[in-house]
């Protein structure tokens, strides 16, 4: 016996071998893109391909999907946001057959349908933290596929506001024999700054545009209506400055903008600067720029950046994490680590709740999977520093004992359509059955719930004694849904005596005052504004 | 289509002042609300959204269990969620009490 322990190693080089001829000075030409993947990569390869919800290796992608199906097939594709066109055309080419991931938002139609086709297997819907965990241990890819902003002759690169998860998946691949390839803008003598060492990346590739970026946590704040401004006071009153909430998460959409915008009118009135809302895992949401300015926020770190908040951040270095160049530096993986056990509460939104409060965002026909809600809106078991916000949770006064993450789903009763968001039966359910998933894909699972909030009131549910009067509270706030119906008067007025249930008289919140003067900024306009010019928002959200 | 959709409560509190609040705009509501005499409460709802009566129903009757007013409102709904359409009931109450 003469076992090889370095195998990996050897096949590495055996197909870098084969693609020599295409490469000078580690670099191929954007022509030959095609060619050079048919080269290196072999049928049955795990192939990590850099798509997220912001940054795209989009010139990559489209080589990938014009390769030949007969040379390459049969991929483990594995990628965190199934977001672009040419991702399905893999399934649909027979490119790739089996897919791990994170969220799909805008193909989560057709993935859909690519699955219940036969044509792409579905080994699981992760969250970020999770999928990045699993490049380390069980899918360590043989290839990636990253993107960048710049490139120098030794490999080096430069991510620009948009680290994101590049420095993951290039650790994971490079240090178990994979190949990183990286599609840059272009190419630098010298690396405004070096994100990414040059000796884990193998080829590089100069593409025929720039990477695809989406502003998607852009949120213009001439759509947030007076609900979406009662709610918010009621989150400022009856969660944050009851439970002294300093570090926090908050999700993506209007509800959580409307709280942002809301912190120096309403929060200043109240007195809370400085005592809450100090730390944030967050990106940089034009949303929080009047907060930041009125002194609020002490410290903003990002998982990724955010499409014209590029000058307003890198001027701002005392708050957000930024580069010796000024920039941003963005970081998926520390951020989600930072926001599932350094934040005290996460607060998003959902698209349907249970009477146990478990939420999901899947709808029959939709695969959309969760990206990072499930982490950020958990309790961290393993969590082992104290804080107000956190030890409130508990009620125990045992010698032993331990607080809770506060996890607040933010809802109105029904959606826009007409449709309630109080349910019976989560869609996730039929929909993990029909896609044959061994589980439901549950974003939020209810015993993580620690309050629900609707344009009704408060449910604390973390103050319910049994599950009996945990979805009497939840009733008692779920309007004239069904399971709202369900709610006896004389129970929901114990409820509110006990602490368990508050309506918005319950917190001194005035319903009259909810309204749209309320909000620091009323427009985007209003929010460049404030940021002293610095904020250039993207075309789309420019009205003026 | 505007669908027009009538609902009478029994009253047994008062309100002093006429209210008007909301907008008439896409997924909103205007409420004119003024204070009425004889124990009752009587709502006329117009809505451009048709099929939604029994929520108007929920909607109203839990509003007018809780605040038993003695008020006439005139709705103009134009797409408004149940939330919004509560929330703009509160309003009109608090502006007339």
């Amino acid at each position: 016996m003469n076992p090889a322990w370095n195998t990996r190693r050897r096949r590495k080089n055996e197909r870098l071998a084969r693609v020599s001829r295409l490469v000078r000075d580690g670099r191929f030409e954007a022509r030959d893109a095609v060619a050079v993947l048919e080269e290196l990569i072999e049928p049955g390869d795990r192939l990590c391909l850099e798509g997220n919800n912001q940054k795209q290796a989009d010139f990559l992608s489209r080589a990938l999907a014009a390769v030949n199906p007969e040379r390459i097939h049969d991929l483990h594709l594995l990628i965190s946001v199934i977001g672009r066109p040419e991702h399905i055309a893999l399934f649909e080419r027979g490119i790739a057959s089996q897919v791990d991931f994170s969220y799909s938002g805008p193909q989560s139609l057709r993935l859909a349908q690519q699955v219940a086709d036969g044509r792409v297997r579905v080994g699981a819907i992760h969250t970020y933290l999770e999928l990045f965990a699993r490049y380390f241990v069980d899918l360590t890819p043989n290839i990636a596929l990253v993107a960048a902003d710049e490139a120098d002759a030794d490999g080096n690169l430069y991510t620009g506001p948009n680290t994101e998860e590049t420095p993951t998946i290039a650790e994971a691949t490079a240090f178990r024999d994979g190949i990183v390839i990286a599609q840059v803008n272009r190419v630098v003598d010298r690396c405004t700054r070096v994100d990414i060492p040059g000796d884990w990346v193998d080829l590089v590739v100069v593409a025929d545009r720039p990477y695809e970026i989406e502003p998607l946590f852009t949120r213009d704040p001439e759509l947030i209506g007076d609900v979406q401004i009662l709610m918010a006071m009621l989150v400022l009153r009856g969660i944050y400055e009851r439970h002294r909430v300093q570090s926090l998460n908050h999700g993506i959409g209007f509800d959580t903008a409307a709280i942002e915008l809301i912190l120096p009118t309403y929060g200043e009135r109240l007195g809370l600067r400085g005592d809450v809302c100090t730390h944030w895992v967050l990106n940089p949401h034009p949303t929080l720029i009047p907060a930041i300015e009125s002194g609020w926020v002490r410290s903003v770190h990002c998982y990724g950046g955010e499409l014209g908040m590029e000058r307003y951040v890198a001027a701002r270095p005392d708050v957000f994490f930024t580069g010796r160049d000024g920039s941003l530096r963005s970081n998926r993986a520390f951020c989600q680590a930072a926001g599932l056990y350094a934040t005290d509460l996460f607060i998003g939104s959902t698209l349907q709740i249970d009477r146990d409060a478990n939420s999901s965002t899947a709808t029959l026909g939709r695969i959309a999977g969760f990206g990072g809600a499930p982490n950020l809106g958990s309790d961290p078991r393993g969590r082992r520093h104290s804080s107000t916000a956190w030890l409130e949770m508990t009620s125990s006064d045992e010698e032993i004992r331990r607080g809770r993450k506060i996890v607040v789903q933010l809802v109105e009763t029904f959606q826009e359509s007409g449709v309630p968001t109080f349910v019976e039966r989560l869609d996730a359910v039929e929909l993990g059955r029909s896609a044959g998933f061994p589980i439901a894909p549950v974003m939020i699972y209810g015993d993580d719930v620690t309050h629900v909030v609707t344009e009704e009131g408060i449910a604390y549910l973390y103050r319910a004694r049994d599950i009996d009067e945990r979805r009497a509270a939840l009733a008692s706030i779920a309007g004239v849904t069904k399971i709202g119906l369900g709610a006896d008067e004389r129970r929901t007025q114990a409820l509110r005596q006990a602490g368990i249930v508050a309506f918005p008289e319950d917190l001194g919140v005035r319903r009259s005052e909810a309204n749209r003067t309320l909000l620091a900024a009323r427009s985007v306009r209003d929010l460049v504004e404030w940021s002293g010019g610095l904020y250039d928002p993207p075309k789309r959200f420019r009205s003026w | 289509m505007i669908e027009t959709l009538s609902y009478e409560y029994p009253a047994s509190d008062s309100v002093q002042h006429r209210a008007h609040v909301g907008v008439v705009a896409s997924g909103n509501c205007e409420i004119l609300l003024e204070p009425a005499k004889d124990g009752c409460a009587s709502i006329v709802v117009r809505t451009s959204v048709s099929g939604f009566g029994a929520t108007w129903q929920a909607v109203l009757g839990r509003f007018f269990t809780r605040n038993p007013v003695a008020v006439q409102i005139e709705i103009n709904d134009f797409g408004a969620t149940p939330a919004v359409v509560s929330l703009r009931l509160e309003q009109a109450l608090e502006n007339a009490r």
